[in-house]
């Protein structure tokens, strides 16, 4: 072998590995999208979203006066121990059902970013933690956190038995003052969830371009940064594997290395979730659930144990996520490009184990992505 | 000797380049994909049939897990069934379960459901009258 040679193999070698990372990562936007890519992206569009599944923990969910009822419920800052703090306090219809800050504020400062409703029927675990199974059971817990709205069950069945008594009595056949608290309770919270199974997301740009390539016609609806971001979100910026489908959202918990807040109490994420929602009185196994037991497939094989769940959180949808800044479990991302250096770098976690690897994004690439993430956006969700 | 040393920095790049290809998202291209195969010792044929065709990435399914003996012939065995993403470092979302089985080595499991398009891995844990075995498969999603 000479030197020739040697020399020659090296440089091939090395234009082999450098050609691979660059396809791995475009810079060129005007791709060719392969089929595993068309695929990935087609799996993506809000047209692939199927009807509202149905909830049989709650016989009254597809009832349009249940709905209307809980649509009262919802705005109602009755239910609340000062009177001032309804659901819809930091639930704000016109900021997607969320408040913009990073804790939530109800009578108190919660420890967790208020989360955005819709899309939240399709998925089995709501909260961050996942500590309720169904929207009514969600709906539940905020009515008697003294930092949100900080009243009882016995008061919140008192006030809509003085208000709602007629409406509550078409849905459930029974005034609140003729069940037990329980289960008026109870209903107050189906009644709420009916409403929010009602809130669904709209469609965005990147769903024009999803439909329109998926059906192999040409489409000019996301620019040439977007589709680098666009490439690398499907791709290398390994982004899909828990943003996937149609909500961009794996409706799992992940470990992601997110930085504690230090003036919050310890947060273990998942792993305090699964105790909560195996012990709830109001989970799809219990007595108010209209569930038989063989249908509660999440509950039953739910993972309850493994340091996969301590500090994961659940995968936020990302669908209008350029509009829902700050960002995390508790606002500690202020800006997109925030959060996607922190997927880029990929720090250690503060406890347990981060799932992330460090992806070594180009300033350029992290703004590709940002854009990208931006095509999200639609009309408020309705 | 010195003629030699260029395979330094080419030994460098190719292990290089397989250790940036074994972070990045193509699993290897020689995996066996069948659903239907025996185990590890020989003990057991195990045959896979996912409950929804194609396997859907995030619902909540059953899938039937058939266990004969390697001739064929039905063998009353207890199983196990686990899984993960190797490139990952993760498991199932879920714990599947074994909701119904037949003396035949019929198993219904229930609770199966994956959150990630990309390649998993299920492990089938026997214990039969031959021994205990076991049988991995692998799928893309």
């Amino acid at each position: 072998m000479d030197r020739k040679l040697a020399l020659f193999s090296a440089a091939a070698i090395l234009a082999a590995m450098t050609a691979g990372m660059l396809a791995s990562v475009p810079r060129d936007a005007s791709v060719r999208w392969t089929d595993r890519e068309l695929q990935l992206i087609s799996s993506l569009s809000l047209s692939g979203l199927p009807e509202l599944p149905p909830d049989p923990s709650n016989a009254v969910a597809d009832d349009p006066r249940a709905a209307v009822l809980g649509r009262k419920l919802f705005f109602d800052t009755r239910m609340s121990g000062n009177g001032k703090v309804a659901c819809a306090s930091c639930h704000l219809p016109d900021r997607q059902f969320q408040d913009g800050i990073p804790l939530g504020r109800g009578i108190g400062e919660t420890a967790r970013r208020t989360m955005p409703i819709a899309g939240t029927a399709y998925s089995p675990w709501q909260f961050w933690d996942g500590r309720a199974d169904s929207q009514w059971a969600q709906a539940l817990g905020p009515l008697e956190n003294p930092t949100e709205h900080g009243s009882n069950r016995q008061a919140i069945v008192e006030v809509v038995a003085a208000n709602y008594a007629q409406e509550f009595r078409a849905v459930f056949g029974a005034e609140p003052v003729e069940l037990p608290l329980d289960r008026a309770f109870a209903n107050v919270g189906k009644a709420i969830a009916a409403f929010e199974r009602t809130i669904v997301p709209q469609k965005s740009r990147f769903d024009l371009y999803a439909d329109a390539v998926s059906s192999g016609q040409p489409s000019d609806a996301l620019t040439a940064q977007e589709l680098t971001g666009l490439k690398l979100f499907i791709g290398a910026g390994n982004c899909v594997n828990c943003h996937n489908g149609p909500l961009f959202t794996d409706n799992d918990f992940h470990n992601t290395g997110v930085p504690a807040v230090a003036h919050l109490p310890p947060d273990t994420g998942r792993a305090g979730g699964v105790a909560i929602v195996q012990r709830d009185p109001f989970n799809c196994l219990g007595e108010f659930s209209d569930a038989k037991p063989e249908v509660c497939t999440e509950l039953t094989f739910m993972k309850s144990e493994g340091e996969e769940l301590v500090r994961a959180f659940k995968t936020p949808s990302l669908r209008n996520v350029a509009a829902r800044a700050p960002f995390m479990h508790a606002g500690q991302m202020a800006s997109l490009a925030d959060v996607v250096t922190h997927y880029s770098e990929a720090p250690l976690a503060p406890e347990g184990h981060s799932e992330l690897e460090p992806l070594d994004l180009s300033q350029e690439e992290q703004d590709a992505l940002v854009a990208f993430l931006v095509t999200l956006s639609s009309e408020a969700p309705r | 000797m010195f003629q030699k040393l260029w395979l330094i920095p080419a030994v460098l790049l190719v292990a290089g380049g397989i250790a940036f290809a074994a972070t990045r998202s193509t699993p290897p291209a020689d995996l066996d994909y069948s659903l239907s195969h025996l185990s590890k010792d020989g003990h057991y044929q195990v045959t896979l049939v996912p409950g929804i065709d194609p396997v859907p990435v995030g619902k909540m399914h059953a899938w039937l897990v058939d266990v004969t003996d390697a001739a064929g012939q039905p063998v009353d065995a207890d199983i196990v069934i686990d899984g993960g993403m190797p490139q990952h470092g993760h498991g199932l979302p879920t714990v599947p379960a074994v909701t119904g089985k037949d003396h035949h080595g019929r198993h219904i499991v229930g609770g199966m459901r994956f959150n990630m398009p990309g390649w998993w891995v299920l492990k089938v844990e026997i214990s039969g009258t031959a021994g205990v075995d076991t049988a991995t498969f692998n799928l893309a999603l």
